[in-house]
């Protein structure tokens, strides 16, 4: 194993072991996923007509929003101690920390995802295992999306007062394509409809989002930290 | 060899310029006493030493190479004002997680020899977040130590350490020295610092006031720097 993906691996290992002893992302955005999903059946009339329509953008937003809180806590959990400092000045390149961070942040975004598309079809009556492989492959590329957008922000706001804020002001607007992209996959998928030619545009948009992210995040990540 | 090359360093916050055209060498093997008041500027320079911070005029090198570049990191132990260990993670899991990160072979083992050394062993299945503060300094220190490095950087070292880890720390800069590390540490205590130091910096408001090898005049009467270089004694 290359040396970067070990280190990657290592700081990915070290997240998800606090996270584990800790559960304080984890629990907050359970928490609150299954607060606005349930608020929505209260709100909307959940018919299977109008779910067809919206199964896909509810399911991302409540993702999105949930998936704000994780992503809070991966920078954030390095300024306890002056620990980000002892990871700055360790010979681990920056690259490599921003991949383990994003990995960690990927398998928490993950984890809340299922547990919120299960409830989701609870709730909302939605039969989502009839195309299941098709949506894990739109939910594993989003995820990625906003897993990569929001470790680089989430870097970029570490040492701000107000990050719990400025983090989803500046990744929602990002998100813009990648969401509307995942949505539309994800209401076609919910409605029957199989991945092929016809919506094959936004799976492209979603793969080359996650490529052209990827990059910055892994060029930029130690202008963003150091200066 | 110089292990530390410092040329017309400024760095600043917004408009204001907290170091300014700061410029000195240190050779290998040196213990340098990084001195000033509150606000000199300190921990703004020990912060690009340690390349966790970049200058924004003037350059650092350190044994010939950019601060940035790994090999050179590897060479580099840092211990500033927070302890740099995880809450969450037992005080082994801590010094092996920094033991991969520096590559170092078998960092269970390695590990295992410094919560001996420091005194944790009996400790070492605890979460740092049940320790006591000097057991936390205590293995803060172990993490500075764990890698071997060639070059010591000290914010203010022993502040606030209780006196078992002020033991510890004091033992291991001493082998340290004469395993011909180099080391520079800021702090206020002036006796401490100029006993143990080979060279002595002195900034003043972000501008170097003294740089030069330890006189007998230091030893004689640590306030003596101060008197000469400063207009007001140290805050």
């Amino acid at each position: 194993m290359s040396l970067f993906l070990r280190q990657s691996l290592t700081i990915a290992g070290k997240d998800l072991r606090a996270e584990w002893r800790t559960k304080e992302a984890l629990n907050a955005s359970l928490a609150f996923s299954m607060v606005i999903l349930v608020l929505f059946s209260f709100a909307l009339d959940p018919n299977p007509e109008m779910m067809q329509e919206f199964s896909g953008g509810l399911l991302w937003l409540v993702f999105l929003f949930a998936g704000a809180l994780v992503l809070n806590r991966s920078f954030a959990r390095e300024m306890q101690n002056d620990c980000l400092d002892a990871l700055l000045a360790s010979p681990v390149p920056p690259a490599a920390l921003f991949i383990g961070k994003a990995l960690a942040n990927y398998a928490l975004l993950m984890t809340l995802e299922l547990v919120c598309l299960a409830e989701f079809g609870i709730l909302f009556n939605v039969r989502w295992l009839a195309n299941v492989g098709p949506l894990m492959i739109v939910m594993a590329v989003g995820t990625w999306a906003l897993t990569v957008v929001g470790t680089l922000f989430s870097a970029l706001t570490v040492n701000l007062r107000l990050r719990e804020v400025m983090l989803p002001v500046l990744v929602y607007p990002m998100m813009v394509p990648p969401m509307m992209a995942a949505m539309i996959l994800t209401t076609d998928l919910l409605a029957g409809t199989a991945l092929g030619p016809g919506n094959m545009l936004w799976i492209r948009v979603l793969v080359g989002f996650d490529l052209v992210f990827t990059l910055l995040g892994v060029s930029f990540v130690d202008t963003v930290l150091v200066g | 060899m110089n292990a530390l090359e410092i040329d017309g360093v400024w760095k600043y916050f917004g408009d204001f310029p907290a170091l300014r055209d700061i410029g000195f060498k240190v050779t290998a093997g040196s213990v340098v006493a990084l001195l000033g008041r509150n606000g000199a500027g300190k921990t703004t320079l020990l912060r690009i030493l340690a390349g966790l911070a970049k200058p924004s005029k003037g350059s650092v090198r350190i044994y010939g190479s950019e601060v940035r570049e790994e090999p050179t990191r590897r060479r580099i132990g840092v211990l500033g004002h927070g302890i740099s260990l995880y809450d969450e993670l037992t005080a082994t899991e801590n010094l092996v997680l920094f033991g991969r990160l520096y590559g170092i072979d078998d960092p269970a083992k390695r590990a295992h020899q410094w919560l001996e050394r420091t005194g944790l062993d009996r400790v070492r299945d605890g979460l740092v977040r049940e320790f006591s503060r000097g057991m936390r300094q205590r293995l803060a220190v172990a993490r500075t130590f764990i890698h071997d490095p060639e070059l010591l950087l000290f914010d203010e070292p022993f502040t606030s350490l209780d006196d078992r880890a002020i033991a510890v720390l004091q033992s291991l800069v001493i082998e340290a020295q004469q395993r011909g590390c180099t080391i520079v540490m800021s702090t206020h205590q002036l006796r401490e610092a100029i006993e143990l130091s080979t060279h002595v910096a002195l900034i003043r408001k972000g501008q170097l006031a003294y740089s030069g090898e330890r006189r007998q005049e230091m030893l004689d009467d640590p306030g003596w720097l101060y008197r000469t270089f400063e207009e007001e004694g140290p805050s």
